[in-house]
């Protein structure tokens, strides 16, 4: 089974959930769609979803709610 | 002959350098955030230098050419992809019809401009091509970029010559962290004390991630104190209120006292918030390149340094005119 990484498509704060008072979007041994939505970069006022790109398991996530991310940054693995 | 936008990207724009003139009746000088990196994109490809190009901020666009064109791409290092093979930035390439312009992830910097020979021949609104999004004025229909949109190109004056390249020291890049933005206080100087003024210029702060084209928002300083007052007629009941006046651009307003924040080109020109000072004109096209969480330093400057760096930054141009000529 290969893993795969999901990258941050932009630079900014990373959220895994969409609202503060929500649960994550998906949480550790998650299954998930490839048009799944896994987190949130907000930057300049807006919020851009993450997709997951790909079905597969979540391994693991790589970035903490509200990190700060950099373009291009793997935010989370999944095993496809 | 067209390009059509099949992704586009975060927040991509058509600028040039500007439609300065109007900013005392709110019209704001828009244009590109880093001008310097916008002249050598069109210089690159043979334009007159104030063309209009495209803005990518943090992520490029994806494009189809509808003929052979030639592109550079200058600023951020947002490295471009043809057909998904790479490109170098800072240099200028050959795109053959109906092949796709995409980009990988920002490595460097803020935003990346592109420059199509011939230039992005949107109309010309208030003497400039740039989009002002939030007054809905010029650009492509006065808005960022949609996937589907179709931009119309001018017919370039020569046939671009790939392989053209900016010199690293031509790109008014300064390498370095934190990054050095010079300031001079301003008017409003008096209005903070004077262990504030201080703090201001030793405390190191970070772009806060909601900065953008309107303007740069810092944290993580000391909130500024201020010197007690009885409020003037017609300024709120905040320290950091003034009676209203006009914005400069570059000025450094600190509502609040907590979180500085530098206007630039589509900023609005008036408002009641004390301003702490002004960033100098030669620093501006920095900003432009800076990411969010960036550490940063306001370094004090007088009106004299001020102009030396404006004249350096100037010859600087000058010197990348006659590289590319």
């Amino acid at each position: 089974m290969a893993t795969q990484q999901i990258f941050s498509p932009l630079p900014g704060i990373f959220y895994r959930k969409p609202a503060p008072d929500k649960p994550f979007y998906k949480n550790d041994g998650d299954v998930v769609a490839e048009s799944d939505t896994i987190g949130l970069i907000e930057v300049m006022k807006s919020f851009n979803e993450v997709k997951a790109g790909a079905a597969g398991k979540i391994v693991r996530f790589l970035a903490e709610n509200e990190d700060a991310v950099m373009a291009g940054q793997p935010i989370a693995e999944i095993d496809v | 002959m067209a390009v059509k936008v099949l992704k586009p990207g975060l927040a991509t724009t058509v600028q040039d350098l500007g439609r300065p003139g109007y900013y005392h009746i709110g019209i704001p000088l828009s244009g590109g955030m880093d001008r310097h990196a916008l002249v050598a994109a069109n210089l690159l490809v043979g334009n007159d230098a104030g063309a209009a190009v495209l803005e990518a901020v943090f992520m490029g666009p994806e494009l189809e050419f509808t003929e052979d064109a030639t592109v550079a791409v200058t600023g951020a290092e947002l490295p471009p992809k043809l057909d998904g093979e790479p490109r170098e930035t800072w240099t200028s390439f050959r795109v053959k019809r109906g092949q796709i312009l995409s980009f990988d992830f920002l490595k460097q910097g803020a935003r990346g401009y592109i420059a199509v020979a011939g230039g992005i021949d949107v109309p010309v609104v208030l003497g400039s091509r740039s989009t002002y999004a939030l007054g809905a004025l010029g650009g492509f229909k006065g808005r960022k970029l949609d996937a589907g949109d179709e931009l119309p190109i001018g017919s370039a004056a020569a046939t671009g010559k790939d392989g053209r390249t900016v010199a690293r020291d031509l790109r008014g890049q300064p390498a370095g962290m934190p990054t050095e933005l010079r300031a001079m206080p301003g008017l409003y100087w008096h209005r903070i004390t004077e262990a504030a003024g201080n703090g201001f210029f030793s405390d190191t702060w970070k772009v806060a991630p909601e900065a953008d084209r309107i303007g740069y928002r810092f944290k993580g300083g000391k909130p500024l104190e201020f010197v007690p007052r009885e409020p003037p007629f017609g300024a709120g009941s905040d320290p950091s209120n003034i009676t209203d006046a006009c914005y400069p651009y570059g000025s450094i307003q600190v509502p609040g006292g907590t979180e500085p924040i530098v206007l630039h080109r589509d900023a609005v020109s008036g408002g009641g918030y004390f301003m702490v000072g002004t960033v100098i004109a030669a620093d501006m096209d920095l900003i432009g390149q800076l990411q969010p969480n960036t550490p940063v330093k306001f370094v004090k400057v007088d009106m004299n340094q001020a102009l030396a760096v404006r004249k350096s930054r100037s010859e600087l141009l000058g010197k990348l005119h006659n590289a590319l000529a």
